[in-house]
């Protein structure tokens, strides 16, 4: 036996799903009824394979040609020692919440087999349970019970959870009355004053305003660092994943494509998620982007140094190459990063220059350290003689700046701000 | 350190364990229940009393004025009325209650782990607390008609048992089925309307000829009024013990049915909910 604290062996989910004008999840009985009557006589047509029938789910689900098995989690298998803390990566879709609502005991496998070898608590959303017309105290009361607190913990943390949720004065008043951001600070209040062994949390810590969210993600990080707490995270946040978490495990299309250390499993993450929209080229000349004077045919956005990432810190190049089409004119291109915001966070251009029609590459560097993360797209724009723009293009190449870096400080979110260079602080004593 | 497994098919081993450990959130569903059942309403609690008090009014005027009825051993009509009334408004609002409780409660159904069994039976339980206040309406009108129940009324606790057994069966096959087939949101209105009438609520059920009272016993609801009628009111309205019997054999096996079929639909609610 190993010291393993959960030990998942083969865990597959299957859904089925129905390929239906109207989709919804549950049935009327008038469907099933006309079902059962029409079945001879499609048996008689051989259309319904009997395998289809097999359904382990519900036996009263109407076999159908068009229902699918869909799997949502498949031979997954990894293994969570006690006080690991182990982050839960993927884009949306890769079978993440199956995988929780599975551990969590919420819905059960199709196939494969979990071993738990202690309290589980899990942590799918903020404010389950929550009732509008009762007030904060009764809210907390009945919302730990939910998540598995006794009367009498509950009890014994009441102040403590009031005060980080900053609700002391609204503590009798209906949360049908508190505004989004109070509500979700006493969701998360109580959830996060848990105890459990294991603790198992998905994407709560987006919650609330950016002072409230640097707050819950330091109190995540508390309990991850300091209490020896074995948890699940999953999370789209990758800063807090790197800064939170020893291992990592990243799931694509219900399958388990990586595990191992954060950095490494994170890395190959963001690199997958980056994708291919750092590059774009065309190879026509009379389709590719562009006027009469200038064509664009590729636009790069490189990592540059050591890094294979667009992060913060490293140093970017982007290279263009167009062909000249036109003779004669004096030309050049100018660019404006735009953010995610429709920020324009700075614009560049070459010297203008009358260039012979060919092929040709320009190249500009934008320095590490100075772009925040974020999305963030290029226009590009052909301008004749110095200042007339003779072609605008609003997007001509996008790509996303990762934060990959661990923290050592509570703040895991995005810092705001357009830019995020490094800044060189010196503080002098100038007064004993 | 014990060790729990997840696999498919296997939730049972731990089911009746779990339900034990989590008896807090199943009195705290209840509480909610309660408390939030009369929020934001002008008379509050009192709702639970006016209505069963306007029913036993309207069905004395029907059955006594109209129908020109009488209640067995000289019985006071509307104490008549009452004594059925109470346990059938219990059923009622129970099975309306409990059949709509998973529906309405899908979020935490989909979001936290806890033996399914808690939500039907906690809303039971939240029509059970009203059922006790309405038991109070009963006592005055017993001051009022000077009535004195005699040693019968102990065997009223059992009746009570029969009703509870009663209203939680038909309620988790309702609860369950409207899961999967939501149909029957517009069926249970129904249920509880003809039940009315096929109940002897505004009449005894000697009333029902000889010829139909092995049938009409199948009601469960039949054995739960007799027996109310006749603990509460001193034996007048006479109780046939074979129909009783038969009554709680059906109600055994409503309930050992309805937790069948419950705990074999539970395994999918998340999924379907």
């Amino acid at each position: 036996m190993s010291d393993a604290i959960i030990q998942v062996e083969n865990l597959g989910k299957r859904y089925r799903i129905a390929h239906q004008q109207q989709q919804r999840s549950y049935m009327a009985l008038r469907d099933v009824i006309a079902h059962k009557l029409a079945a001879p006589f499609r048996v008689l047509k051989g259309r319904t394979p009997r395998s289809e029938i097999a359904a382990p789910s519900s036996d009263l689900r109407p076999p159908s040609s068009r229902m699918e098995d869909f799997w949502a989690l498949r031979n997954v298998s990894f293994e969570v020692k006690q006080g690991e803390v182990v982050g839960i990566i993927g884009r949306n879709g890769a079978g993440k919440s199956t995988l929780l609502k599975i551990l969590s005991r919420i819905t059960e496998p199709s196939e494969g087999r979990v071993r738990l070898r202690a309290r589980v608590a899990s942590l799918l959303e903020v404010g389950t349970g929550f009732h509008p017309e009762l007030t904060a105290r009764e809210n907390i009361f009945l919302n730990g019970a939910i998540l598995g607190m006794h009367r009498a913990e509950i009890r014994r943390k009441f102040d403590e959870i009031v005060a980080f949720a900053e609700v002391e004065k609204f503590l009798d008043t209906p949360v049908k009355h508190y505004s989004s951001g109070m509500y979700v600070r006493l969701a998360f209040a109580v959830a996060a004053h848990l105890e459990p062994e294991i603790l198992i949390v998905d994407e709560v810590l987006a919650v609330g305003d950016a002072a409230f969210q640097k707050k819950s993600l330091g109190k995540m990080g508390h309990v991850a660092r300091t209490e020896a707490r074995t948890v699940l995270f999953v999370s789209h946040n990758m800063t807090a994943v790197q800064t939170l978490c020893h291992r990592a495990l990243m799931l694509a299309g219900g399958e388990l494509i990586a595990a191992g250390p954060v950095a490494t499993v994170v890395s190959r993450y963001l690199r997958e998620a980056q994708g291919s929209n750092e590059e774009k080229h065309w190879t026509d000349p009379q389709t590719a982007p562009g006027n009469e004077l200038i064509r664009i045919k590729r636009v790069r956005i490189l990592p540059e140094g050591d890094s294979e990432l667009l992060t913060m810190h490293s140093p970017l190049r982007l290279e263009t190459e167009y062909w000249v089409v036109k003779d004669g004119a004096a030309t050049h291109l100018t660019y404006h990063l735009i953010n995610d915001q429709g920020i324009i966070v700075l614009t560049t251009g070459c010297p203008s220059e009358t260039r012979t029609p060919g092929c040709y590459r320009a190249i500009f560097q934008i320095p590490g350290n100075l772009l925040n993360s974020g999305g963030y797209f290029l226009k590009l724009l052909i301008v004749l003689n110095e200042n007339q723009v003779a072609y605008e293009n609003d997007g001509i190449a996008s790509f996303t700046v990762v934060d990959a870096a661990a923290r050592n400080h509570a703040c895991l979110g995005r810092e705001p701000g357009v830019v995020q260079p490094v800044l060189t602080w010196k503080t002098i004593n100038i007064q004993a | 350190m014990q060790e729990l497994v997840i696999e498919a098919g296997r939730t049972e081993r731990h089911y009746w364990r779990d339900l034990w450990r989590y008896r807090e959130l199943f009195y705290f569903l209840a509480w909610r229940d309660i408390l939030v059942r009369y929020k934001q309403t002008v008379l509050g609690i009192a709702w639970a009393v006016i209505r069963p008090f306007l029913t036993t009014v309207a069905f004395t005027a029907v059955f006594k004025g109209i129908a020109k009825l009488s209640a067995p051993g000289g019985l006071p009509y509307p104490l008549f009325v009452m004594a059925a009334v109470l346990p059938w408004q219990f059923f009622s609002s129970s099975l309306s209650e409990s059949s709509n409780s998973l529906v309405t409660n899908a979020n935490l159904i989909s979001k936290i782990y806890f033996p399914r069994l808690i939500v039907p039976a906690g809303a039971v339980i939240t029509s059970f607390v009203d059922f006790l206040i309405t038991l109070g309406l009963l006592a005055l009108f017993m001051i009022w008609y000077r009535f004195v129940p005699d040693w019968r009324i102990l065997t009223f606790p059992l009746f009570i048992l029969l009703a509870f057994g009663a209203a939680f069966g038909a309620g988790l096959w309702l609860c369950a089925l409207n899961v999967e087939y939501r149909d029957f949101r517009y069926i249970i209105p129904f249920i509880v309307q003809f039940g009315l009438y096929f109940s002897p609520v505004g009449f005894a059920s000697a009333d029902v000829s000889a010829k139909w009272r092995l049938l009409y016993s199948l009601n469960p609801m039949v054995g739960v009024i007799d027996g109310f009628r006749w603990s509460l009111l001193r034996g007048k309205s006479s109780l046939d013990w074979s129909t009783t019997l038969l009554s709680m054999t059906v109600v055994i096996l409503l309930m050992a049915s309805g937790i069948w079929y419950f705990r074999k639909m539970e395994r999918t609610f998340a999924d379907v909910i």
